[in-house]
């Protein structure tokens, strides 16, 4: 008889399943543990693609509950690509309806910035602009100004304060004080940098990347806080390497 | 058929599969290394670091791009978006040879990272042929097929492994990578003679050997079990069968797989002399 991929496939990702027949050992006897060679292989090698990925959720949870969680994901969600070094996207909604892991809410958010981090490593290499040319552009120019945004530019926004989780665990930063926050993600050259910025910030840096003028991703920032501190977000994306271009009309 | 090369081609030297970890040491002094290997899903991104690196690599050696993940071996059509990646590596990175692995890890849209076994039989020598033809065609240039490690056989399987890729060879006018663990691995694991193996390959076709650590197990039965998990030194008797199939076809590109527990550049460094002592006498 003959053996189709779908059902080696779907042997690979339940181990419940027994290996498919016609697989054989040298006798003739059925496969075995043989199969188990290649069910091993790749859920061992997809959990390790996992654990460097995402290094901090593997702190939080332990290496136990870690390689747990991966096994599962692995089997509801194997990489819908060859290309390993960005496997875990789905992982963040994973986490979500994951129930041993429901009363760290904050996870799936560490997972996003995780993803975020990769996302940005491998993100194309675009020159940014001198800095010097943002500061001389006189206010009434540079409010009705765009910028183009960095590829390597990520955010995540988040109701935990996420960037201090992050830092806390994966640099050693001070115990995170419970405030809302968005982690904005540069890459001033190839290492990406994580600045924790206000809700408020993040809503400024969302604006800019859909493409508002500068003075209305202002004012949507101070709706959402009439303390938004422009200077501070405005530094964090210069000295990210985060804008690209300034566009006047 | 296609040309051999369009950028010179890998010396027949010690290579090594390259790791990020040892860019430094590598560009400092390389020892007896004269080429690299690098995994093509690797360097798929769009920039930063790793293709930074590879394009510093590539001013002073030359490279082999080594497939991973285009299920070659595959029952669904190629994933040709997957297929224009590699081609887009290949065309600025212009690399000295490519090759892939006869082998599937692609089905219905799940990629299991995996080298899975195919049964030899004309319907799955059809598809691969066909498939070799797609990307030899896509990339403007011959590639060469490895012969795989394998744990099981399919009780369907009508020819041997050497039959059937000579025959691949024969109609897509592809080269092969001859990996010697990868023979060991599955002689030991199918209970038939490596020498054998080795004697009925089509040598004349090689254009690079692969070597490699493999584990240890055993199946149910108490029969021995090799798993190539590349995470080890190379064992004697693959150096020993390494050597005799030289002595036989001549010196060839030789790379060292150490891709799972990577040591320190100078362990990799002793790996790549060892079959550079081996290539030496007959390359005069």
């Amino acid at each position: 008889m003959s053996v189709v991929q779908t059902d080696f496939r779907a042997a690979i990702l339940d181990p419940a399943r027994p290996a498919p027949a016609g697989l054989v050992d040298p006798e003739g006897r059925p496969a075995g543990k043989r199969f188990d060679v290649y069910r091993n292989n790749v859920v061992v090698s997809l959990t390790n693609a996992l654990a460097e990925a995402f290094p901090v959720i593997r702190k939080l949870l332990g290496e136990n509950n870690f390689s747990i969680l991966a096994h599962q994901f692995v089997r509801a969600h194997p990489p819908d690509s060859p290309r390993i070094a960005l496997y875990g996207g789905a992982l963040p909604a994973f986490l979500e309806g994951f129930e041993p892991v429901r009363h760290l809410g904050y996870l799936p958010d560490v997972a996003r910035l995780e993803h975020a981090l990769r996302e940005s490593y491998h993100a194309a290499d675009v020159p940014a602009v001198d800095p010097a040319a943002l500061a001389a552009l006189p206010p009434d120019r540079l409010l009705v100004a765009r910028l183009t945004l960095a590829p390597t530019l990520r955010w995540v926004a988040s109701d935990w304060p996420i960037a201090a989780i992050w830092h806390f665990n994966a640099t050693g930063g001070p115990k995170p004080a419970m405030q809302a926050e968005t982690a904005l993600v540069t890459r001033p050259d190839f290492d990406p940098v994580v600045t924790a910025l206000s809700p408020a910030g993040g809503a400024f840096v969302s604006n800019l990347a859909a493409g508002e003028r500068i003075g209305a991703a202002i004012d949507a920032a101070t709706a959402r806080a009439a303390d938004f501190d422009l200077a501070a977000t405005l530094a964090a994306l210069v000295s990210g390497g985060a804008i690209t271009a300034i566009e006047e009309d | 058929m296609l040309d051999a090369t369009r950028s010179g081609s890998l010396p027949n030297a010690a290579g090594v599969g390259y790791k990020p970890q040892h860019f430094a040491a590598i560009m400092e002094d390389p020892g007896p290394v004269r080429w690299l290997e690098i995994h093509a899903e690797n360097y798929m991104g769009d920039g930063g670091r790793p293709i930074a690196q590879l394009r510093h690599l590539a001013e002073r050696f030359p490279i082999s791009v080594h497939g991973v993940g285009l299920s070659i071996g595959g029952e669904a059509p190629l994933d040709t978006e997957h297929l224009s990646r590699l081609r887009h590596l290949v065309d600025w990175l212009n690399p000295a040879s490519f090759s892939e692995h006869l082998a599937w890890s692609t089905h219905d849209t799940a990629f299991l990272n995996d080298l899975l076994p195919l049964p030899y039989t004309a319907a799955t020598l059809d598809r691969v042929a066909a498939h070799i033809d797609q990307v030899q065609e896509a990339l403007g240039r011959r590639m060469l097929l490895e012969n795989p490690s394998t744990y099981l056989a399919f009780a369907e399987s009508e020819m041997s492994e050497t039959d059937f890729l000579r025959e691949i060879a024969r109609r897509t006018g592809c080269g092969l990578l001859l990996d010697i663990n990868n023979v060991f691995v599955s002689a030991t694991n199918q209970q038939t003679d490596p020498r054998a193996y080795i004697a009925d390959f089509p040598l004349d076709l090689v254009g690079e050997m692969h070597l490699g650590g493999h584990d240890e197990q055993m199946d149910e039965h108490g029969a021995p079990l090799l798993i190539d998990s590349h995470g080890t030194e190379v064992v004697d008797p693959v150096w020993t069968l390494y050597a005799e199939t030289i002595a036989r076809m001549g010196p060839r590109p030789s790379l060292i797989e150490w891709d799972n527990d990577v040591p320190d550049w100078p362990v990799l460094a002793a790996e790549a002399a060892r079959a550079d002592r081996i290539l030496a006498p007959v390359s005069q």
